[in-house]
């Protein structure tokens, strides 16, 4: 075949359809979000490691009853404060006895006493490897409970309020007018008092007798308080900017088509316009997680989250205080362990939010 | 023979991305001399805007690669430090862009913007850049411009702003404008008022202007030479009579038919080209165009080479395809309808 | 502009009131039992808890309670369950106090947390900036009672460390500026370092967001510096975000919401007042310190409202 054509019968009758498919690789390849931001997810060892983290932490919290039985031998609430423990043979007081020395010349030395056992790391067998606090309890036992209560009260906080949120912002933008206005002005109520300063109002009051209304029964001293508390704060700041982007999404055509395409309210908030907030309900979850164990951690400490005798990694930060010079091992380690969560939490939740909406970061490829 | 201005050999823009390396602009070539209005005419993707911005040094960071020359005045601007390529840009080079709204900071007010401008490359006071900037908004034709330099930009229509861009591109006197796109983004009555008004500010201004579109309609009234550039390549090139009247590109002449005419009869639809734009990852081989191309044939899985064939001098393309048949066959093409292999 | 002052004045109050209505129910509704018993104490006879009962209107409807109270406080007079002392001097001795730790904190958060963001978003990807991300997610990953009890461990000659800072306590700018001024270093940073980190990476943030934008290309189009365009241009419109929540946050923490802070150093404000009432169960003056606390984010939220029109002129206060 001549390469210069001049005659009509050369020219092939190939059509577009037939050469892109011969070309294979050379077309413009759509791929979903999601699986573009999975890929981008894998490829970040920082995120995932740091999610690992996490999950090691829940799991060893998990596993407080396996501690305590078969490690400390204790419980959580055990109280020791006049026993010993022996190691290498000798007998050591849990707390401390205060000494005093008479010296020749007629001064008393007096040492203080009331300081509980540092941590052992493992001289005497499994017991009180992290050390005892002010009335005998193994700190390590109660570092578990407490990291258990302090997770279950984030998580669950953090998942109550997100339901809740997203329910509320999802009525409040879609169908706008009243249930908007009451919505709004119920995010706004919230919203005007100090995050702290409502919680502890609602942890004091509600810790004096628990919660007798409507038919629902909280005991004084239950997990439920601080749980539903933390998630009743931070309903506003994850609703309003979800309310927010759901009145974006609202005018967009494709759920004017589906409204003309007669699907109904209840169809298109679940089918519309929920999975187009579905990544930054992932991010704001990830953020509230965080946010949720470290309000924890301050009602707690001030003595308006989880009530003794309930270990929590807050309670255990105040209780250390008073022996802070000491015995400082009391209150550092739930603080350590509160970091390492809520760092890992943290670098998990940036790299989520880097996978689902990339800022043009590119590899130098040359 | 007027200043010869600008001097591009042979420009290849890459950038590396997450998916590969992207081959923007491969291979540009063109001069320009004062006075004279080149348009520089593709698709989405197809490396025109690419090419403009980096003429302003606009491409440059970490994960962009040249090869090739731009040389303004002499001057080679893409070997030049950062600080010197800031001394050309708006002094030498002037550029405006698609949405005068969002290129227009929203918080200082237009006067404002375009006193800054000067005051960039001019040892002027305040006052007398002031002043500077009321007689340019007066030269674009914005109305009581005395007033009006204190507005800010959402208190400015479309094409205001747009005209507020032009003075301010133009408020140092540059050499070259570069337009891109200028007009897309406004209503088509006002297009052509935008166009209109570069044109006669070439003149009096002296200056050269690169426009950049996606529509040769535009620029039909202003061009004296119309580049058409398809997946970062240049696929066509000649005088405003040459591509209007002689195109040798069927993505050219693709071009064409989809300009709505009010001179022919009306067709049933407007032509449209078929397919998409090449991957600039993975380029097709041969000619770029060959997927949508209604006459490819079997010499088109070589790539052609940006030459002369048609004869008039100055008027290169790229298509193997016999001169006497593109002449034959793409009046059918142009006038409307879809197109069939004839 | 007046008349929108004079719209949000009253909507300010029309919040404060029903802010005010849902704080007496938490104290007053909430907790089940008597409060009548509970004030009068364990040793009261039915007699002193009727006559309780009667002096504080209890038996009179939600409303009436309610409207009585805010009289009260009002007039100055709500007292104190534990120790009857009056609520409202107590919130008035504590706010140096509190002032002086939150208005030095806000400084230096404001201030560090914009330096801290700038550097980070302008040497992006670069050691700098991965250094400071990182210092950042540790620094809004502690908890601040943790962070405030390392301090006094190791710089407050607690026990481990260096005795380089005073150990906690509050010393009145009046009576010494330099101990005042040397008390407050720690408690200073304690409080700011949380937000430091938060602020650094919201900037960081907006300023990379801000680089994209058309109008930064124009700047630069126009030749304009480096510097120029940054500052004039990019951080322009990067920090407005910005000046919104430091209102937000600031408000929080000048009503009170340092409670923490103030806590673990032993400064007696307003905080440091609201939480020795925890402990006490004590709900007068818990209730007046939430009320202070909502009425200095209300006022602080219109403020924002108008700093923020101030900044941006396509916002058209309403």
């Amino acid at each position: 075949m001549t390469t210069t054509g001049t005659t009509q019968e050369e020219f092939t009758l190939d059509t577009a359809s037939e050469l892109a498919a011969e070309e294979g690789g050379s077309k413009i390849e759509g791929k979903s979000p999601w699986v573009l931001a999975a890929r981008r997810l894998r490829r970040n060892y920082v995120a995932l490691i740091f999610l690992g983290i996490f999950i090691l932490v829940v799991v060893v919290c998990l596993a407080a009853p396996l501690y305590a039985s078969h490690v400390s031998h204790v419980k959580p609430n055990d109280q020791n404060a006049g026993g010993f423990i022996t190691e290498n043979g000798q007998k050591i007081p849990i707390i401390s006895k205060g000494t005093s020395k008479f010296n020749p010349n007629g001064t008393v030395e007096l040492t203080p006493g009331g300081i509980p056992i540092g941590p052992q790391w493992g001289a005497s067998g499994g017991e009180y490897f992290f050390g005892a606090d002010l009335i005998g309890r193994d700190v390590g036992t109660r570092l578990l409970y407490g990291g258990r209560n302090s997770l279950e009260v984030g998580l669950t906080a953090a998942a109550i309020t997100t339901i809740v949120s997203i329910l509320l912002a999802l009525i409040a933008a879609y169908f706008g007018g009243a249930s908007d206005w009451v919505i709004s002005r119920f995010f706004d109520l919230i919203w005007a008092f100090p995050v702290i300063l409502l919680g502890i109002a609602l942890g004091t009051s509600l810790n004096i007798d628990g919660f007798h209304h409507f038919g629902i029964n909280i005991a004084a001293g239950s997990l439920w308080i601080p749980t539903l508390i933390i998630a009743f704060v931070f309903i506003p700041y994850i609703g309003r900017p979800l309310r927010g982007q759901v009145l974006a999404l609202r005018n967009r055509e494709f759920v004017e088509a589906a409204t003309a395409q007669g699907a109904g309210s209840l169809r298109i908030m679940l089918t519309e316009l929920l999975p187009n907030i579905a990544s930054s309900v992932l991010v704001l979850f990830t953020l509230i997680v965080a946010n949720a164990i470290l309000t924890e951690v301050a009602l707690s400490f001030l003595g308006a989250g989880v009530q003794s005798p309930n270990p929590s990694w807050g309670t255990m930060i105040a209780d250390g205080q008073d022996v802070l010079a000491s015995d400082p091992w009391l209150s550092l380690l739930p603080g350590i362990m509160i970091t390492i969560t809520v760092i890992s939490l943290n670098v998990f939740g940036d790299g989520l939010r880097d996978a689902l909406d990339p800022r043009a970061k590119v590899r130098i490829e040359h | 023979m007027a200043e010869r201005l600008l001097e591009v050999n042979d420009l290849n823009v890459r950038f590396a991305t997450e998916d590969g390396i992207v081959r923007a602009v491969d291979g540009i070539s063109f001069e320009l001399e004062r006075g004279k209005v080149i348009g520089i005419v593709g698709e989405s993707g197809s490396g025109k805007s690419v090419t403009a911005m980096t003429l302003m040094g606009l491409t440059r960071g970490v994960n962009a690669r040249f090869e090739g020359e731009v040389l303004y005045k002499g001057t080679d601007l893409l070997q030049i430090s950062d600080a010197d390529m800031q001394k050309f840009r708006g002094n030498e080079l002037g550029m405006i862009f698609q949405d005068p709204m969002t290129s227009l900071n929203p918080v200082y007010r237009i006067g404002e913007q375009i006193v800054e401008a000067i005051r960039a490359h001019e040892h002027v006071d305040k006052r007398t850049a002031r002043a500077r900037t009321v007689e340019l908004l007066r030269q674009v034709g914005i109305p009581n411009p005395e007033s009006r330099v204190d507005n800010f930009p959402h208190e400015f229509s479309g094409g205001m702003r747009q005209r507020a861009m032009i003075a301010m591109a133009l408020s140092c006197n540059p050499s070259i404008l570069i337009a891109d796109e200028p007009t897309t983004a406004l209503d088509v009555t006002i297009q052509a008022q935008i166009v209109d008004l570069i044109n006669r500010l070439k003149d009096d201004f002296d200056s050269a202007v690169i426009f950049i579109t996606h529509d040769l309609g535009v620029i039909a009234e202003i061009a004296d030479e119309i580049i058409v550039m398809y997946a970062g390549r240049v696929v066509e090139r000649g005088s405003k009579r040459d591509i209007f009247y002689d195109p040798q590109m069927p993505y050219t002449w693709g071009l064409l038919g989809s300009i709505p005419r009010l001179d022919r009869p009306r067709v049933e639809r407007l032509h449209t080209i078929e397919g998409a734009p090449p991957s600039l990852i993975n380029a097709p081989e041969g000619c770029k165009f060959r997927p949508r191309c209604p006459h490819a044939f079997e010499k088109c899985r070589e790539e052609p080479r940006l030459d002369n064939r048609v004869g008039t001098p100055g008027h290169l393309d790229r298509c193997w395809l016999d001169v006497e048949f593109k002449r034959a066959t793409r009046d059918k093409t142009i006038s409307g309808g879809s197109v069939e292999a004839a | 502009m007046v008349t929108f002052l004079i719209r949000r004045t009253f909507g300010m109050i029309i919040v404060l009131l029903v802010v005010s209505f849902v704080t007496y129910l938490i104290f007053f509704k909430i907790p089940g039992g008597d409060v009548a018993g509970r004030i009068a104490g364990k040793q009261a006879t039915p007699g002193n808890i009727a006559d309780i009962r009667q002096k504080l209107g209890l038996n009179h409807n939600l409303i009436v309670q309610w409207w009585d109270m805010m009289k009260q406080l009002l007039s100055g007079q709500l007292i104190s369950y534990y120790d009857g002392t009056n609520v409202v001097q107590q919130i008035k001795e504590g706010m140096p106090a509190t002032f002086s730790l939150c208005i030095g904190a806000g400084i230096i958060w404001l201030g560090f947390g914009i330096l801290v963001g700038t550097i980070s978003a302008v040497t992006a990807g670069g050691f700098s900036d991965r250094s400071i991300t990182a210092l950042a997610l540790i620094g809004i990953s502690l908890p601040v009672a943790w962070l405030g009890l390392l301090f006094r461990y190791f710089l407050a000659g607690e026990g481990g460390g260096v005795s380089w800072f005073p150990d906690g306590g509050y010393v009145p700018l009046t009576a010494n500026p330099w101990q005042w001024f040397y008390h407050l270093l720690l408690p200073w940073f304690t409080l700011a370092i949380l937000f430091i980190g938060f602020y650094g990476r919201v900037l960081r943030s907006n300023i990379l967001d801000t680089i994209n934008e058309d109008f930064v290309r124009t700047a630069k189009a126009k030749g304009l510096s480096g510097r120029q365009i940054m500052v004039r241009h990019t951080l322009r419109a990067s920090l407005i975000p910005i000046v919104t929540l430091f209102g937000l946050d600031f408000a929080a923490v000048l009503g009170g919401g340092a409670i923490i802070t103030e806590t673990v150093y032993s400064i007696q404000g307003v905080g440091y007042y609201a939480a020795q009432s925890i402990h006490t169960q004590d709900l007068p003056p818990l209730m007046g310190v939430t009320l202070y606390g909502a009425a200095f984010i209300v006022v602080f939220s219109t403020l924002v409202d108008v700093a923020y029109a101030y900044l941006d002129p396509r916002i058209r206060l309403t």
